[in-house]
């Protein structure tokens, strides 16, 4: 099978044998959780509870009345102990859910329904937006959103992220191999409801034993289900070929125009574990409470992927996984290309952090940072056509009238500029200030 | 438990390769070269050498502190010069225009701009300019290499020039066993430079490729046109220092554009004003100038060729 790629984009160290044969294991929650009442992109939600509360195992504690908006369930039963603001991993202070796990797990009922496909179209987006599903690749945005598509626009293809192309991250990987046929329900869902016919499952080079798996089951699927027949894509190993413009770019050779969205060129993107979450929350009506993590990094002592509640501290699955073999000097909510660096191993885990990168001092270090020599190593490898040297000179130099040639807003913000770069210059942070100073003069 | 944690934004691992790991390798490629021209101008070419890089070395360290700015001399950039600059002047040039030309590689071309990164021209290149402009007389007068009889003589490219005289050795011009400047006498030696900083993705393959592609067109054009006054299809790559310009100077990152298209065109319009000036002006070479000269356009170029907005 012939490869699929993007033109620009870097090769990295993979990093990813410290975990890929690692099965996802379940860790218990602590008995305290700090649960972020806001894990999505979109409007903030609102506590639906009051300290004193009690609260079951998938009831929900936080919404928000907008329609970019995704609903938050307990992940435990217990007490509520407090709401108040606690450094979010991603977001900075938010308030949050202080939740006295009683270690019960006592549940709301769920209901399980193995006839999905009887229900109609807007009762599935419904299901999907009550169980507060976001997607899980990383940027958390809410699921029903892209499935609902207006009437003005023609998606004719679905395509499905098993790229995972951020080094050291094995769980969707791991999830393809151990959920396959649950993730092939929830594609046909999702297909079903944005009655699509081109499905295509993409997934990277390095991945074999997930195309092995998914490929097999998913031949099963295509004899039986004439009406969608799933595509296995084998794409070529580059970062950042799961962003979503690269994928799309990648497999149907189409290019989102700027400020646009994949579905005006006919394109919605679902991770593999958005769709095992879809297939969770329609068939067995399981809200999202918990997702797969890696829990990886040069300073762990057992590199592994868990799947963990929401709420959970960086520390507690840490401390699970037999803790540390050296001190970690930098702590990655994420992957190492585009995760963040966190301050305290008390962040709590939310929907959209996919791993837990744990660096010990030897790859930590900060390279000391040179002027730029225009070497045009930035130029190459930027997947969206930018020049991050002139950006950076931009801002550097406050030559803000430069900017509408130079397009700031359509960085992805993948980091394969600042990767490359010789020079070691925080090409990345340079960009977002100009995207803040374009922002700020609309 | 961690005591203390980076925080620094993403992404948080990177390339080996760094600026000054860069310059060492500019360095490992010159080498060749440098031995070429040990061995051809033996002694003359040794005091050259270390004159040079000394005082590059010497007059960064000293505007730095003057200007009050950090010394850099450790990122290996002024090495870089100091090499460059030796290996385009004639063996028997004075020490004391060595210095000089130094200092106006160093303090004007690259200080004043601001520093590594900032310069527009190349700083070897301007230096020479230099030299050539206030003391044409030592820039002109060539020492052949100790290998050959003779003391002084003239170069491949005044030969073909002035004398018309189209009979060459090429085996000679390969290996340097001519005169000429310190480093650019020896094309064996530059193309294993060259295909050295290709390999390590130091340089650029574009433009080498279009400089000495058009240099190629332009030579086989007036040769096949005009046999008996032009001189042999490789002839014109094969002399002067059109090898050291196409592989280390119009490589140069800080003084050529950043886009593909741009160093395409770069390259080309270094190989056509070398032409024009070797074929068609006064002057037997004309490396140095089709360089600088396109070196000036650079920003323009860069504006002109940005690439196309991703999804247009």
């Amino acid at each position: 099978m012939l490869t699929k790629t993007f033109r620009g984009g870097v090769s990295l160290t993979e990093c990813k044998e410290l975990t890929v044969d690692r099965k996802i294991r379940p860790v218990p929650a602590p008995p305290e959780i700090v649960l972020p009442l806001s894990q999505h992109i979109g409007s903030p939600n609102q506590p639906i509870v009051k300290e004193g509360d009690m609260v079951k195992v998938g009831q929900r504690v936080g919404e928000a009345k907008a329609f970019i908006s995704a609903p938050v369930h307990s992940p435990v039963s217990g007490k509520i102990k407090a709401i108040r603001n606690v450094l979010n991993p991603v977001y900075g202070k938010r308030p949050a859910l202080i939740i006295e796990n009683d270690g019960k797990y006592e549940s709301v009922p769920m209901v399980k329904r193995d006839s999905g496909d009887r229900l109609s179209k807007d009762e599935l987006i419904n299901i999907i937006k009550e169980a507060g599903l976001v997607g899980l690749g990383g940027a958390a945005f809410p699921t029903h959103v892209k499935l609902n598509v207006p009437k003005d626009k023609n998606v004719d293809s679905l395509i499905i992220n098993g790229a995972e192309c951020e080094p050291y991250l094995t769980c969707d990987h791991r999830l393809m191999v151990e959920s396959t046929g649950h993730i092939l329900r929830g594609i046909y869902l999702a297909a079903g409801i944005l009655g699509v016919k081109n499905i295509f499952l993409a997934i990277e080079e390095n991945k074999l034993s997930a195309i092995f798996a998914m490929e097999k089951a998913a031949r099963r699927m295509n004899k039986k289900l004439p009406h969608a027949q799933i595509r296995l894509i084998m794409l070529k190993t580059k970062y950042p070929q799961g962003g979503e413009k690269q994928l799309i770019k990648a497999v149907l050779k189409r290019e989102v125009p700027p400020g646009k969205f994949p579905m005006d060129v006919g394109v919605v993107v679902h991770n593999v574990g958005t769709c095992l979450a879809i297939y969770e929350a329609v068939d067995a009506g399981k809200p999202l409470i918990e997702r797969p993590v890696t829990f990886t990094g040069s300073a762990l002592k057992e590199p592994g992927n868990f799947m963990v509640r929401f709420g959970t501290s960086i520390g507690h699955v840490a401390r699970h996984c037999g803790g540390f073999k050296e001190n970690p000097v930098k702590i990655i909510a994420g992957g190492p290309m585009m995760g963040l660096a966190q301050y305290t191993l008390d962040a709590p885990l939310t929907k959209g952090i996919s791993g837990v990168v744990f660096l010990s001092k030897k790859d930590a270090e900060i390279p000391e940072e040179f002027p730029c020599i225009r070497c045009a190593k930035c130029v190459d490898v930027c997947p969206v056509n930018l020049m991050p040297t002139e950006l950076m000179r931009m801002v550097k130099y406050s030559r803000w009238y430069n900017s509408s040639a130079l397009y700031p807003a359509d960085c992805i913000e993948c980091g394969a500029c600042a990767y490359v770069c010789p020079s070691k210059i925080p090409l990345v942070q340079y960009i977002k200030l100009a995207k803040e100073k374009e922002l700020q003069e609309k | 438990m961690p005591e203390k944690l980076y925080i620094s934004p993403s992404p948080h691992i990177f390339e080996n390769q760094s600026t000054p790991g860069m310059m060492k390798d500019v360095i490992i490629a010159l080498t060749p070269a440098i031995f070429a021209a040990l061995y051809f101008f033996r002694g003359k070419a040794l005091i050259l050498l270390l004159v040079s890089v000394g005082s590059c070395l010497v007059f960064e360290a000293a505007i730095q502190f003057l200007m009050k700015k950090k010394v850099t001399v450790f990122d290996r950039s002024a090495i870089v010069t100091g090499i460059l600059l030796a290996m385009v002047m004639p063996p028997s040039l004075p020490v004391w225009a060595c210095m000089l030309g130094c200092l106006i590689a160093i303090g004007l071309a690259k200080q004043l701009f601001g520093g590594l990164g900032s310069n527009i021209f190349n700083p070897a290149l301007l230096g020479r300019a230099f030299l050539m402009a206030a003391f044409p007389v030592f820039m002109t007068r060539w020492n052949m290499p100790v290998t050959l009889d003779a003391v002084t003589g003239a170069t491949p490219l005044e030969l073909v020039k002035f004398g018309h005289n189209l009979d060459v050795n090429y085996w000679n011009l390969f290996i340097g066993n001519v005169s000429g400047s310190l480093g650019e006498t020896s094309a064996l030696a530059l193309i294993i430079g060259g295909v050295y900083l290709l390999i390590k993705k130091v340089i650029d393959w574009r433009i080498p490729l279009a400089y000495v592609g058009m240099v190629l067109f332009i030579n086989f054009i007036t040769n096949s046109v005009a046999p008996e006054t032009y001189a042999g299809p490789l002839f014109h790559i094969a002399t002067g220092g059109l090898l050291l310009g196409a592989l280390f100077m119009a490589t140069d990152p800080v003084t050529c554009p950043v886009t593909k298209t741009g160093r395409w065109i770069f390259g080309a319009g270094c190989g056509l004003i070398t032409m024009i000036i070797r074929i068609w002006g006064g002057l037997p070479e004309g490396v140095m100038y089709s360089i600088l000269l396109m070196n000036a356009i650079t920003p323009i170029l860069n504006r002109v060729t940005r690439p196309r907005r991703y999804g247009t």
